[in-house]
């Protein structure tokens, strides 16, 4: 079970919480080429080692954040709320 | 194949032969050698298909002079961890005629290996929970028997007296409907297709090195060159990438980035029981699949973890969901132990069908986005990624799953769930 650090309601359960996935990836504007859309979409560093990515504590405050976890070994290396204010470390 | 095997082949008069002097005397199935400075193609990945791909190079296009890398050892990864089923039910034009292409090979594959591969076509049954999903399996079914491939559209009762442990009453949380049967689908024995082809390939010269872990990818311009190991640098002019959940790090080694995720897949067995289940069962409503192995265990697999991972493990809670759904559908299973639990890390591609094919670099092939499915596409992508490589060209039946496939949006998105790859 991975204990997931949300940063409004502390260590809880993963079975509490719905993965996203890489939230490094950045919506790009509408007018933006199709390549930037297609990487957008499509592509992903998919990392062996340090992934940031989105939970939704979907049980819980029902809040997005993000989450730095290593893929390899799962280790949780800490999490920020979506808005930036409130980090926690 | 007998012309390969003039001394080594199998059968009836080697095992007396070799039951006389005790087995003492069996030969080495394959050789272990050391990597030369330079080979025609270079394939990276000892599982069942980076071995079915030098296989087929060597014995349908003359391609002799391979070497097949692997980090590990032959068959260690998704060949060796996955549930063994083999099928061809899809409904999309491309799948279809791809599976089924890999599933003719599939019957005719231990004669063509001159290697017992057991497949056991024991059918995969597809279970319905509702009117609606009995429709969409009468689509998938028509679809299916238009392009040449069995499939049979069961009724509740028919499937109750086919598979009589399973709940069938009114009273269980997904009622049976019906279901959807292929009976030319079933299970293979997983280590043995690596064994197999591995062993002809090497008959046919490929040199298999084994505990040689590729660290890097040469090119001059835009052309493969050399790849680097932990051995050495090797010298070739076509690479092969066939390493299913670490695509996306080879092919970051030549600067690309893949439309793919890994995931980590777990699977479970129980202690070894009499027969009870003699086909393949899988159900849609909480995504599971349930067979017996020859051992009597009984074998399933579920979901994805659902986050990304390289761990080759998994976690609790999947594998807690997976025994509800088993025991859902089997209650009979219910006081029968857990003997094991697995974890093998998925390419899941961003519409849930592989890539096999041509990359922007010159000389480098890729065979990957296997998501769920690899095991029974294994002679299949073999097969065609061969032809791919020879050729410098994909054959018309790997023409759809192009890279390219995701630029210019002819998607294959059997299930329609958009680019979300932990959702095939």
């Amino acid at each position: 079970m991975l204990l997931i650090p949300c940063p409004h309601c502390g260590e809880r359960a993963q079975t509490e919480f719905t993965y996203r996935g890489d939230a490094t990836v950045e919506r790009p504007h509408a007018e933006d080429s199709a390549e930037k859309w297609y990487d957008y979409v499509y592509t992903r560093d998919n990392p062996r080692g340090e992934h940031t990515e989105w939970w939704h504590h979907t049980s819980g405050c029902r809040r997005w954040f993000k989450v730095r976890r290593n893929t390899w070994t799962h280790e949780i290396l800490g999490s920020e709320s979506a808005n930036t204010d409130n980090n926690r470390e | 194949m007998l012309k390969v095997f003039s001394k080594n082949q199998y059968s009836g008069l080697s095992l007396a032969r070799n039951a006389l002097s005790r087995h003492r005397k069996w030969p080495r199935v394959w050789r272990d050698p050391e990597p030369k400075n330079s080979y025609d193609v270079v394939i990276i990945g000892a599982g069942g298909h980076g071995l079915a791909t030098a296989y087929y190079l060597a014995e349908l296009h003359g391609i002799k002079n391979i070497a097949v890398l692997e980090k590990g050892w032959l068959g260690g990864g998704n060949t060796g961890r996955n549930t063994t089923i083999v099928r061809s039910n899809y409904l999309l034009d491309g799948n279809a005629k791809f599976y089924e292409h890999s599933l003719k090979l599939w019957e005719n594959l231990s004669q063509q290996l001159n290697y017992n591969v057991m497949f056991s076509q024991r059918g995969v049954l597809n279970l319905a929970h509702s009117d609606p999903e009995m429709e969409s399996f009468s689509i998938r079914g028509n679809a299916m028997r238009f392009n040449g491939i069995d499939a049979e559209l069961l009724m509740a009762d028919q499937v109750r007296r086919s598979v009589p442990y399973l709940d069938c009453s009114q009273n269980t949380r997904y009622p049976i409907f019906g279901g959807l049967l292929q009976k030319r689908g079933g299970t293979a024995r997983h280590d043995a297709v690596a064994w197999g082809f591995a062993r002809c390939a090497d008959a046919h010269g490929v040199d298999i090195i084994q505990n040689c872990e590729v660290t890097g990818i040469k090119m001059t311009g835009n052309k493969v060159t050399a790849v680097e190991t932990s051995r050495g640098e090797i010298q070739t002019g076509k690479v092969g990438l066939a390493v299913a959940g670490n695509s996306g790090r080879l092919a970051a080694m030549a600067g690309l980035k893949l439309p793919i995720e890994s995931h980590v897949l777990q699977a479970v067995v129980t202690e070894p029981l009499k027969p009870i289940i003699d086909t393949v069962v899988t159900s849609g409503a909480s995504h599971v699949y349930i067979s017996q192995t020859d051992k009597g265990e009984v074998l399933f697999g579920g979901d994805l973890d659902l986050y990304n991972s390289y761990a080759q493990r998994g976690n609790l809670p999947r594998i807690e969901y997976v025994v509800q759904s088993v025991l859902t559908l089997f209650p009979c299973l219910s006081r029968v132990r857990m003997m094991r639990t697995w974890g093998g890390v998925m390419d899941m591609s961003m519409d849930g069908s592989p890539i096999i094919g041509k990359t922007p670099i010159d000389g480098l092939y890729l065979n990957s986005g296997w998501c769920y499915g690899g095991f029974k596409a294994t002679p299949g992508s073999g097969w065609c990624f061969a032809h791919t490589i020879a050729h410098d060209q994909p054959h018309m039946l790997n023409e759809p799953f192009s890279l390219e496939r995701f630029s210019s949006g002819a998607l294959l998105d059997e299930k329609g769930s958009g680019a979300f790859p932990n959702a095939h």
